[in-house]
């Protein structure tokens, strides 16, 4: 067998050769941390309700303490660990958001407080403030255009 | 200097590598090659500010140690061919302002170490009596401008490479006792279209066979003729599959080949997955395990290969594929 | 006032939370190990399909199912940006769409940047020991 014989011959001969991820070790670490974040979650929304505060607002605090939370991991070096042994546990979270604008701005310290911290924030989670925001506009004018009496309204 | 077939250049009063030097970082220190480098460092920051500013000290340090254990006084040495991963080389020229010496920047990736060799060889063949050259590379400095934020909580996936945080620099002179450089064998890049920019070995794997398999036909050598055949950072998973390469195209290279990049790390205990990259890997390792070696005669002839991938994140963002370049040296004492 | 305990640690919601953020974030893994795709990448996909099955009024059964198992997750975010949209429609119409999903989100957003360069500034990026 020739493996460079064409680019498609070894690409495939590649795919066979390279380790594939420990898949299943990877899921199952990221369930539990993943489940283990929201849960936390769930604990201060559970407070907050208790509280006497609605729905929206309990759940824009969770969302504020656990940005905090994370923010303050990645700015101990630790949450960089946790990324590593949850994956997607830590990272789809809310946590992994905020750890996506911690990271860079810590990074490009060295640029500057201005360009480097405030020009780079973005340059990991930028892309899902675009088009989550994006998407919720196209959300609204749709939900606008299939609901008549809405249109009254502008 | 005579031309043999395709592209092997061939020495008639072969250059002598005179000194090595070698600096490597905290990881590297706690590596199998630990006790064979002129300098570990405790920290990645070595006291300086930024990552970059490190980068440029080690250089620039490592340069220091060669020229003084080499003896030779800087005004000796005609010129210096040295070059990183950095944009515009920024490590070696910042680090090199102060040296006073004619400065060739190169840029090959991780194989600028041979590059810069078999350059200073070429010019000891004709004007220069004493050559310098050098490379660097920084796992932070290298993350931060090809990958993610060093805090990002990612996943390295196990094809990923670990950037060796080191420098290596050589004086190759005219007149000497070796060991010698006899050929050179410049790589053409080589790209098999391979786009995984976590998979480094396997995108510079073609372009090691292309220049092994040149070099032996150039030459008429056979891979046995050879004590070692060393790739730069081909790590594990590029050395197996430049393995199963040379073997199709009927090159046996199982016993005598290895790479630096599987060398300086222990895979399984410090985590680095399919090895060390850089252009570093190449250049502390020669520099400090194989050189010494060389000199006491325990290996009397090695091919040196060191391979690089000549991308950016840029071209990676524009879905091109990673083209591989690997220059090889026949060093024999 | 007195915080209920029971109330907070009421194990069968945290539960189907527990279930629900573990079986998102499993997805998500699934996406990492099987598809190249960077974190940027999938962060985005999970923010849009959030989005997308809010708009379509799917997304607020999981919600009301599973709780912060729901809207911790990215997807949540969406979610969150999507409601904030549509509600904000049915107030002010048009204007509604662009001024609805940014204000829903602005706690999380806001207290992303803040904390953030506030770890900039105390701290500094260190290399992984292992």
């Amino acid at each position: 067998m020739n493996p460079i014989e064409t680019k498609q011959t070894y690409q495939n001969y590649v795919d066979k050769k390279s380790p594939n991820s420990p898949i299943l070790k990877n899921c199952f670490n990221a369930f539990w941390v993943g489940g283990l974040i929201c849960s936390i979650g769930q604990i201060i929304l559970n407070i907050c309700k208790e509280r006497g505060f609605d729905q929206t607002l309990s759940g824009t605090i969770v969302s504020i303490i656990l940005i905090a939370i994370s923010a303050f991991l990645t700015g101990l070096n630790l949450f960089n660990r946790i990324g590593k042994f949850a994956g997607a546990g830590s990272l789809i979270p809310i946590t992994g958001f905020a750890n996506s604008i911690v990271s860079p701005a810590m990074e490009y310290k060295s640029e500057g407080y201005v360009m480097g911290v405030g020009g780079k924030m973005f340059t990991v989670a930028g892309p899902v403030l675009v088009f989550g925001i994006s998407a919720s506009i196209l959300v609204g004018i749709v939900y606008l255009i299939f609901n008549t009496q809405s249109i009254t309204l502008v | 200097m005579e031309k043999l077939g395709k592209q092997t250049i061939k020495f008639n009063n072969p250059p002598t590598i005179t000194e090595c030097a070698s600096i490597v970082g905290p990881k590297e220190a706690q590596g199998p090659l630990s006790k064979y480098f002129d300098q570990t460092l405790d920290d990645e920051f070595w006291g300086e500010k930024t990552w970059e500013k490190a980068e440029s000290k080690i250089i620039k340090e490592t340069v220091n140690t060669v020229i003084s254990k080499s003896g030779i006084p800087s005004d000796k040495i005609d010129c210096c061919f040295a070059g990183d991963l950095l944009n515009q080389c920024i490590s070696s020229s910042f680090g090199l302002r102060e040296l006073n010496i004619p400065f060739f920047g190169v840029f090959g990736a991780c194989s600028t170490f041979v590059e810069s060799m078999s350059l200073g060889a070429v010019c000891c063949e004709t004007f220069a009596e004493n050559v310098l050259c050098a490379t660097s590379s920084h796992f932070c400095s290298a993350e931060k401008q090809f990958r993610f934020p060093l805090e990002l909580g990612n996943q390295r996936p196990p094809s990923a490479q670990w950037t060796v945080t080191g420098s290596g620099a050589a004086i190759v002179s005219k007149n000497g006792t070796g060991p010698f450089i006899t050929h050179i064998t410049p790589g053409k890049i080589v790209d098999m279209g391979i786009k995984d920019a976590n998979n480094m070995g396997a995108a510079m794997a073609p372009a090691f066979a292309d220049t092994l398999i040149t070099h032996f036909l150039d030459t008429g050598r056979a891979p046995s003729y050879y004590d070692a055949i060393i790739s730069g950072d081909l790590g594990h998973i590029g050395k197996e599959i430049a393995i199963d390469i040379a073997k199709s195209q009927g090159y046996n290279i199982k016993s005598n080949y290895n790479d630096c990049g599987v060398l300086i790390f222990d895979k399984n205990a410090q985590d680095t997955h399919s090895g060390g990259s850089g252009c570093a890997c190449c250049g502390s390792v020669f520099s400090g395990y194989f050189f010494p070696q060389l000199k006491s005669r325990k290996i009397k002839k090695m091919l040196l290969i060191a391979t690089g991938a000549l991308m950016n994140s840029t071209s990676s963002q524009q879905g091109e594929s990673i083209p591989g370049i690997a220059h090889a040296i026949s060093i024999e004492m | 006032m007195d915080i209920n305990w029971a109330n907070v640690f009421d194990w069968m919601s945290i539960l189907k939370c527990f279930v629900v953020g573990g079986i998102i974030c499993v997805i998500g893994q699934i996406l990492i190990d099987k598809t190249k795709l960077t974190p940027a990448r999938i962060l985005v996909i999970f923010v849009t399909t959030g989005a997308i099955l809010g708009g379509l009024g799917i997304y607020k059964y999981l919600v009301d199912f599973a709780g912060a198992g729901a809207t911790v997750p990215l997807t949540g975010f969406g979610y969150n940006l999507a409601k904030g949209a549509i509600e904000a429609v049915k107030e002010t119409g048009l204007v509604g769409a662009f001024t609805g999903g940014v204000k829903a989100a602005a706690g999380g957003i806001s207290a992303a940047v803040f904390f953030g360069y506030l770890a900039s500034l105390i701290s500094k990026p260190k290399m992984k020991k292992q």
